[in-house]
C-alpha cells in the first residue's frame, strides 16, 4: 500500500525524460549538470596532469646527470614551480572535485548540486585560471620561480621589474583557482547537509561523502587564510607595501605561517577523498562490509579538525621557539592516529574477504601499501631532529610524492577505472588497465623510492646540478619517472578505445552497492526517476538487507 | 494506518526536499560567512602579531590614531544594524512603507560611515608604503570598507527589488542574506576598531 501511495505521488507529469544525454557538445557547454560538470572537471584535470607530467619529465631528463646541462637554471626553476603549482592546483584539487562533483549527489540520492548555477562558474574558473598560469611563460621574465610555496623574499624580487611578471601571475592563477575552491565547498557542504534522501541519515551516507564534508570544511577554514597571506604579497609585490619585505621591516617568516595554515590541510583535502575511494572499492572487491564504518566517518572529520594545528612543522627550522616546535610535533604525530584506524579498518576489510582483482582493487592496494609508506616516512618527519636533519632535501620531496603519487594519483586512477563503466557506459579494457597498473606501481617506486636515501644523504631539493655521488640514485629515479610517463600511454589508449567501442556496461558491473548502482550507466539527466528511499546501511555486502525501500 | 502514515510523511519530506531552495541559499550563505570570517581571522592575527613583535610600530612622525570621529562612526555603523533588523521585522509584517523607510536609513547610516572614513584616511599623515604599520592599517579599514560598500550595494538591490510585484511570495531571501552579511560586517568593525583604535 504504502509503496503504492508513494509512487503515485512521484509519477507527475513534470517529470523530465529518463535517459542520459549523449551529445558530446554538453561538455564545452556552461552546462548545470552536475555529471556533466564533474566530466569536465575530471578531463580538464587530466589535461593538466599531462602538462605538469611533461615539466616533470624535463625535470627527470636535467637530473640524469650532475652537471646542469638541459636547461637553463632559471628554466628550471620556472619548471619546479610550475609542476607542483599544476599537479597541486591543476590536477590532484580538480580531479577530485570532479569526482565529489559526479558522485556526491548520485551517492546521497539528490538530483543535482544544492547550486548549479555556482556548480558551472566554479568549474570554468579552473580553465582560465590554468590558461592564465600557462600565458605566464610568454611574459618578459619567465614564469614564477619560486617554488610552489612562493616563499617572501625569494618570491618579491621581480628582477624584471615590469608589473605584469610570473609571480604576478602565478598569484592571480592561484587566487582565481580559490575562489573556485571555496565556491565548491560551500555548495558541497549544503548539499550534503540539505539534500540527503529521505532515509538518507548522516551514518548512512558512505564514507566517500564523509570524506568530501571533511575535506570541503578544511577548504572553507583554510583557504581563506592563504588568501589573506597571497593578498598581502600580492600588494608587497605591486603597491609596495612592506609586509613581508625584511628590508623594509616586514615579517617572511609570517607569509610562511599563512601559506602553512593552508597548504598543510590542503593534502588532507586532496587525500580524505581518495581515502574515502579506498573505503567504496575494498568492500566492493572483498564482498565484506567495510570494517567499523562509523570509527572511519568519524576518523575523517579528525583528521580534518586536527588538520587546522600541524601546520608548524613545516617550519621547525625558520626560527621557531623550542615550545612550539615541541607542540606542533605531537599533534602531527596524532594525525597518525586517525590515519592509523583508516588502513586499519581496510586493512581489516580486506582480511578473509574474497578479494577480486580488477584493475580498480589493483589501483587501491597498490596505492595503499605506497601509502603506508608515506605515512613512516611522514612521522619520521613530523619529529624535529629528523627534520632538521633532512630539511630540504630530496627526503621530503619522496615522502610527498609517495602521498601524491603513489596515495592520490594511483588512488584516482582507481577511481577513474571503477566509476569509468557508470559514467560512461562502456566497460574498459581490463588487460591496458593492467598494464598502466604495473608500470605505475613500479615506476612509481623506482622514481621516488631513490630520493629517500638521496635526501639523508644531503642532496638539497630544488637544485638543477649535484654531487657526482649522487648519480647513481638519480639516474634510477629518472628511469622511473620515464616509466610513469610510459605508463600514461596505456590508460589513454584504454580511455579512449573504450568510449568509442560500442560495448555497453551493465547498471553495476562490480555488484556493487550504492545509490550510484541503482540507476543506469550513465546516468539520466537527473539521476532518479523518483528520489529512493533508504532504508537501508552502506556496504551491506554479505547481508540481505535492501538499501532503498522497495516500489 | 501506519504505513500510510510513514508515506505522507516520506511524500511531505521529499516535497521540502525537492523545493526548500530558500534554505538552501541561506544555509550556503552562512557557511560563506563563516568563511569570510577566516580571512578576516587571518588579517587580524597578522595584525596582533606584526604589532607585538615589532619595536618601532608606529612609524616616524605619528604618534597615534584619532579616536573620537572613529567613535562616532562606529556608533552610527553598530547602530544600523538595528534599524536593519528593524526593516526586517516590518517586512514580516507586510508593512512595506516601513520596511523601505528603514532600509533607506540602514543606507544612509552606511554610508556616513563610509564618508567618514574617506575623510579620516585623507586626512592622516601616513600612508598605505609606509611600513608594516600604514600596511597593515590601510589593508584592514581598506577591506573591511570594501565589505561596507559590498552591503550598501546589496541593500540598494533589495530596496530596488521591494517595488517588483511578487518579489517576496517566494521568502525574504535577499533582505535575510542582506541583514545577515550588514551585521557580519558590524561584528568585524567591532573587533577592528579594539585592535586598531582602542589597542594603541
Amino acid at each position: 500500500m504504502t509503496n503504492i501511495s508513494v509512487k503515485d505521488i512521484s509519477n507527475t507529469s513534470k517529470t523530465p525524460e529518463y535517459h542520459p544525454a549523449t551529445d558530446w557538445k554538453r561538455y564545452f557547454s556552461f552546462s548545470t549538470d552536475h555529471k556533466v560538470i564533474g566530466i569536465q572537471y575530471i578531463v580538464t584535470a587530466f589535461i593538466l596532469f599531462l602538462v605538469g607530467g611533461i615539466f616533470a619529465m624535463i625535470l627527470r631528463g636535467e637530473l640524469i646527470t650532475p652537471e646542469s646541462d638541459l636547461v637553463d637554471r632559471s628554466v628550471y626553476n620556472a619548471l619546479f614551480t610550475m609542476h607542483g603549482t599544476v599537479m597541486l592546483f591543476g590536477w590532484t584539487f580538480p580531479i577530485l572535485t570532479g569526482f565529489a562533483n559526479y558522485l556526491v549527489p548520485l551517492m546521497i540520492g539528490a538530483r543535482d548540486m544544492a547550486f548549479p548555477r555556482l556548480n558551472a562558474v566554479a568549474f570554468w574558473m579552473i580553465p582560465i585560471a590554468a590558461l592564465l598560469l600557462m600565458a605566464s611563460f610568454f611574459v618578459p621574465g619567465g614564469p614564477a620561480q619560486a617554488g610552489w610555496w612562493s616563499y617572501p623574499p625569494v618570491s618579491l624580487q621581480n628582477p624584471t621589474g615590469n608589473l605584469i611578471n610570473g609571480q604576478v601571475i602565478w598569484l592571480l592563477a592561484v587566487a582565481i583557482s580559490g575562489v573556485s575552491s571555496i565556491m565548491g565547498a560551500i555548495n558541497f557542504v549544503t548539499t550534503i547537509v540539505k539534500m540527503r534522501a529521505p532515509g538518507m541519515t548522516f551514518f548512512r551516507m558512505p564514507i566517500f561523502v564523509w570524506n568530501v564534508m571533511s575535506a570541503q570544511i578544511i577548504q572553507l577554514f583554510g583557504l581563506p587564510v592563504l588568501t589573506a597571506g597571497a593578498v598581502m604579497l600580492l600588494l608587497d609585490l605591486t603597491v609596495g607595501t612592506s609586509f613581508f619585505d625584511p628590508a623594509k621591516g616586514g615579517d617572511p617568516v609570517l607569509f610562511q605561517h599563512f601559506f602553512w595554515f593552508y597548504s598543510h590541510p590542503a593534502v588532507y583535502v586532496i587525500i580524505l577523498p581518495v581515502f574515502g575511494i579506498f573505503s567504496e572499492i575494498f568492500p566492493v572487491f572483498a564482498r565484506k562490509p567495510l570494517f567499523g564504518y562509523k570509527i572511519v566517518a568519524i576518523s575523517s572529520l579528525l583528521i580534518a579538525g586536527v588538520s587546522a594545528i600541524v601546520w608548524v612543522h613545516h617550519l621547525y627550522v625558520s626560527g621557531t621557539p623550542a615550545w612550539m616546535r615541541l607542540f606542533f610535533m605531537l599533534t602531527t604525530m596524532f594525525v597518525s592516529v586517525p590515519t592509523g584506524i583508516k588502513v586499519f579498518a581496510w586493512t581489516a576489510t580486506i582480511w578473509g574477504g574474497k578479494l577480486r582483482f580488477d584493475t580498480p582493487m589493483l589501483f587501491a592496494l597498490g596505492a595503499l601499501i605506497l601509502f603506508v609508506f608515506a605515512g613512516i616516512t611522514g612521522i619520521t618527519l613530523s619529529s624535529v631532529p629528523i627534520d632538521v636533519h633532512v630539511n630540504n632535501t630530496y627526503y621530503v620531496v619522496g615522502h610527498f610524492h609517495y602521498v601524491l603519487y603513489g596515495t592520490v594519483t594511483m588512488g584516482m586512477f582507481a577511481a577513474i577505472y571503477f566509476w569509468f563503466p557508470k559514467m560512461t557506459g562502456r566497460m574498459y579494457y581490463e588487460g591496458l588497465g593492467k598494464l598502466h597498473f604495473w608500470l605505475s606501481f613500479i615506476g612509481a617506486n623506482l622514481n621516488f623510492f631513490p630520493m629517500h636515501p638521496l635526501g639523508l644523504q644531503g642532496m638539497l631539493r630544488r637544485v638543477s646540478s649535484y654531487a657526482p655521488e649522487y648519480e647513481m640514485w638519480n639516474i634510477i629515479a629518472s628511469i622511473g619517472a620515464f616509466m610513469l610517463g610510459v605508463s600514461i600511454l596505456p590508460f589513454i589508449l584504454n580511455m579512449i578505445g573504450s568510449w568509442m567501442n560500442d560495448k555497453p556496461a551493465p547498471k553495476n558491473p562490480w555488484r556493487a552497492i550504492g545509490l550510484e548502482w541503482l540507476v543506469s550507466s550513465p546516468p539520466p539527466v537527473e539521476n532518479f526517476e523518483e528520489i529512493p528511499v533508504v532504508v537501508g546501511e552502506p556496504y551491506g555486502y554479505g547481508k540481505s538487507e535492501a538499501l532503498v525501500e522497495n516500489r | 494506518m501506519d504505513s500510510s502514515i510513514t508515506s505522507e510523511e516520506l511524500h511531505s519530506s521529499r516535497h521540502e526536499h525537492t523545493h526548500d531552495e530558500e534554505g538552501n541559499k541561506m544555509f550556503g550563505f552562512i557557511v560563506f560567512l563563516l568563511s569570510e570570517t577566516f580571512i578576516f581571522l587571518g588579517f587580524f592575527t597578522g595584525y596582533i602579531v606584526y604589532k607585538t613583535t615589532n619595536p618601532d610600530w608606529l612609524p616616524p612622525g605619528v604618534s597615534g590614531l584619532e579616536i573620537k570621529d572613529p567613535a562616532i562612526n562606529t556608533v552610527v555603523l553598530v547602530s544600523s544594524s538595528l534599524v536593519i533588523y528593524l526593516a526586517e521585522r516590518a517586512l514580516l509584517r507586510h508593512d512595506l512603507m516601513k520596511f523601505r523607510q528603514f532600509l533607506l536609513l540602514s543606507i544612509a547610516m552606511g554610508t556616513y560611515f563610509l564618508v567618514g572614513q574617506a575623510i579620516e584616511w585623507s586626512h592622516l599623515s601616513f600612508g598605505f608604503t609606509t611600513g608594516v604599520f600604514g600596511g597593515m592599517f590601510y589593508l584592514l579599514t581598506g577591506f573591511h570598507g570594501l565589505h561596507v560598500l559590498t552591503g550598501i550595494l546589496l541593500q540598494i538591490i533589495v530596496f530596488g527589488r521591494s517595488f517588483i510585484p511578487g518579489n517576496y511570495d517566494t521568502g525574504h531571501f535577499g533582505i535575510n542574506a542582506t541583514s545577515l552579511f550588514w551585521h557580519f560586517v558590524d561584528v568585524i568593525w567591532i573587533v577592528l576598531f579594539f585592535l586598531i583604535y582602542i589597542w594603541q
